[in-house]
């Protein structure tokens, strides 16, 4: 059954001390896929990468890759490279000698190699660059080469620690999507780990979201941010706004929830049921909500808000609400028909129920 | 006149640096017997020098317990600086301190400590006492220079290269020592200049079997300043600003 997926982990666990970094962890990524871990600093993503390349053993659990039991090979021998969050280029060779590092060892004759470092230096878009150092490129092109370096000998899969962390912002976009066409061009199976939600939404058919060794919820990109399974990964992919209440209701799969105030709102639970009177969160996204002066479908909860401030950024601008002392954003419509919104004046907030999460707060 | 005080000072500074060097070089070329008068230019010291036979064999003794001592130092020192910075071991830190101590330590408790040493153990004064002492003293220079090197080492380049396929032994040779390489030849030439000159702790751990260089100078100024020791004076100036040319021409290249 594990035949069709080019890596699958059984239960892997690894602790350090008293500190459990990967806490039975299983997954599964079917081959050519772009797959993402997703996860705050510290969350053991890091971890997790490195019990797959082979610096690290699990101490229980499993990993194949192909089928193949992968625990006791060491690094060198596993059929997966890896980009390093700094890229490790090495700094006494030229780019050229880095890309036929692997080559080299895998003793491919000097004519071969010359060959293939020059045909994925062109993939990469670096043509004619073999014979500068390293140090004399800009930072997107020694992503390449290190990218370069490991494509070159073809990897059943290619492990990636956060390789855009040092890139400025713009560079940073623009990498994102050419990451994406060089995993769709080569076809090879790419696992990458990011605390950068944007990162792992753009590139990604498939997201782990991480915390604390645990996978939250595996999904695509655009199920994440439509159906949270958990209160965590609804606050952690993508902007959302949290009003915490308790449950007074449920009809149907949509929950009537009390706000501290009295106001009562609705969205769709999520996950079991809870007790009556039990203590909930509301996520919905600044999106959903619709400034209320609009025409209103009666089914829309609303709740009264005070204005404290706006914020212009182009199509992403909002507005900062409070209700209480929950603060909300709201996305505000660039096409003129936002109304003039003035500090301390009352802005009624509306949202369609479907839109809205509801979570039962039981566990953290 | 501030500015030509200052002048003149910088002039009386240089002046007391290097005269002593500029007279040694030039009356090495003195044809006088006596080393205060000019008796017009000639080569025939040197031509004495080399004819001195035990002159020759102190020269190429030191030259060889010079060459052996960097190289012994330079190879446990490395090991010692990669020990030291890779691994967490029980005593790292006493470790660490103790090289600093043979640093700082006057010399002439180094070479009474280790003549005691050797007296005790049994060795006999020589050629092996000579090195063991040389290597103990150039160790930690060789140790610092390659722990310098080794703190801007990135520690994911061991791991980049066993990721792509590399055994570590193969890691080491292709990545680790080209890295470090410059350091390991910054300590080498420091090594062997340091053992070259050293007086002190060879006066107490050299035998008669092995005569080096400084000692047969040291002697020979004892009786009268001959001028013989002017010529091996300026031989020694030109190989050592060789060997600093050599080591600035080493850094340089491999700051690229």
């Amino acid at each position: 059954m594990t035949q069709e997926s080019d890596l699958s982990c059984q239960g892997l666990v690894r602790r350090f001390g008293a500190h459990t970094a990967v806490d039975h962890v299983s997954l599964d990524v079917p081959a050519g896929a772009f797959f993402s871990i997703l996860g705050p600093s510290g969350c053991g993503k890091t971890t997790l990468l490195r019990l797959l390349a082979g610096f690290d053993r699990p101490d229980e659990g499993e990993i194949r890759i192909r089928g193949q039991r992968m625990n006791e090979v060491p690094p060198n021998r596993r059929p997966v490279n890896m980009v390093f969050q700094h890229l490790a280029l090495f700094p006494t060779m030229t780019v050229g000698d880095n890309i036929a590092y692997g080559l080299k060892r895998q003793k491919v004759p000097a004519a071969e190699r010359r060959r293939r470092v020059a045909e994925v230096l062109e993939q990469v878009g670096l043509p004619g660059l073999a014979d500068r150092n390293p140090q004399e490129l800009s930072g997107g092109q020694r992503q390449r080469v290190a990218l370069a370096r490991c494509l070159v000998l073809r990897p059943t899969l290619l492990l990636l620690d956060e390789p855009l962390g040092a890139l400025d912002l713009k560079l940073r976009e623009q990498m994102k999507v050419e990451l994406k066409h060089l995993q769709k061009a080569f076809g090879t199976t790419f696992v990458y780990i990011t605390h950068d939600q944007s990162e792992a939404m753009v590139m990604s058919d498939q997201v782990a979201v991480m915390r604390a060794g645990r996978f939250e919820q595996v999904a695509s990109p655009e199920q994440l941010y439509r159906e949270p399974a958990t209160p965590f990964v609804a606050g952690f992919v993508g902007d959302n706004n949290r009003l915490s209440g308790e449950l007074v209701g449920l009809d149907a799969g949509l929950a009537d929830v009390r706000l501290p105030d009295g106001t009562r709102v609705r969205g769709r639970l999520a996950g079991e049921a809870p007790a009556k009177g039990a203590p909930v969160a509301l996520f919905v996204r600044p999106e959903a909500l619709v400034l209320a002066g609009e025409a209103l479908r009666p089914d829309y909860a609303t709740v009264r808000t005070e204005v404290r401030t706006t914020l212009f950024d182009g199509a992403n601008s909002r507005v900062e609400v409070r209700h209480g002392d929950q603060t909300l954003y709201a996305r505000l419509p660039q096409d003129g028909s936002a109304p003039r919104l003035t500090e301390g004046s009352t802005l009624y907030l509306a949202w369609d129920p479907a839109l809205a999460r509801v979570f039962a707060l039981g566990e953290p | 006149m501030t500015r030509w005080l200052s002048r003149a000072y910088l002039a009386s500074v240089y002046l007391l640096l290097y005269l002593p060097i500029v007279v040694l070089v030039v009356f090495s070329f003195n044809d006088s017997r006596t080393g205060y008068a000019w008796g017009g230019l000639s080569l025939r010291w040197y031509q004495s020098l080399f004819n001195n036979h035990a002159m020759v064999q102190a020269m190429w003794n030191s030259l060889w317990l010079a060459l052996s001592a960097a190289t012994v130092s330079t190879l446990i020192g490395a090991l010692t600086a990669l020990a030291l910075h890779r691994y967490r071991f029980r005593g790292k830190k006493v470790l660490n301190g103790m090289l600093f101590v043979v640093m700082m330590s006057p010399e002439i408790v180094l070479a009474i400590s280790l003549l005691a040493l050797f007296l005790l153990v049994g060795i006999q004064l020589g050629y092996v006492s000579l090195l063991l002492a040389h290597v103990t003293f150039c160790l930690p220079f060789v140790v610092i220079t390659v722990m310098a090197r080794l703190s801007g080492f990135d520690e994911r380049l061991p791991e980049a290269a066993r990721d792509l396929g590399a055994s570590d032994f193969t890691m080491t040779r292709t990545v680790l020592i080209p890295v470090i390489m410059p350091a390991l030849m910054a300590g080498w030439l420091l090594g062997f200049t340091l053992s070259l000159d050293d007086v002190v702790v060879s006066t107490f751990v050299s035998g008669p079997s092995y005569e080096i260089l400084p000692l047969r100078i040291y002697s020979m100024v004892r009786v009268g300043l001959k001028p013989e020791v002017n010529a091996v004076g300026t031989l020694l100036l030109v190989f050592s600003l060789v060997m600093l040319m050599l080591s600035q021409w080493i850094l340089t290249r491999s700051k690229r």
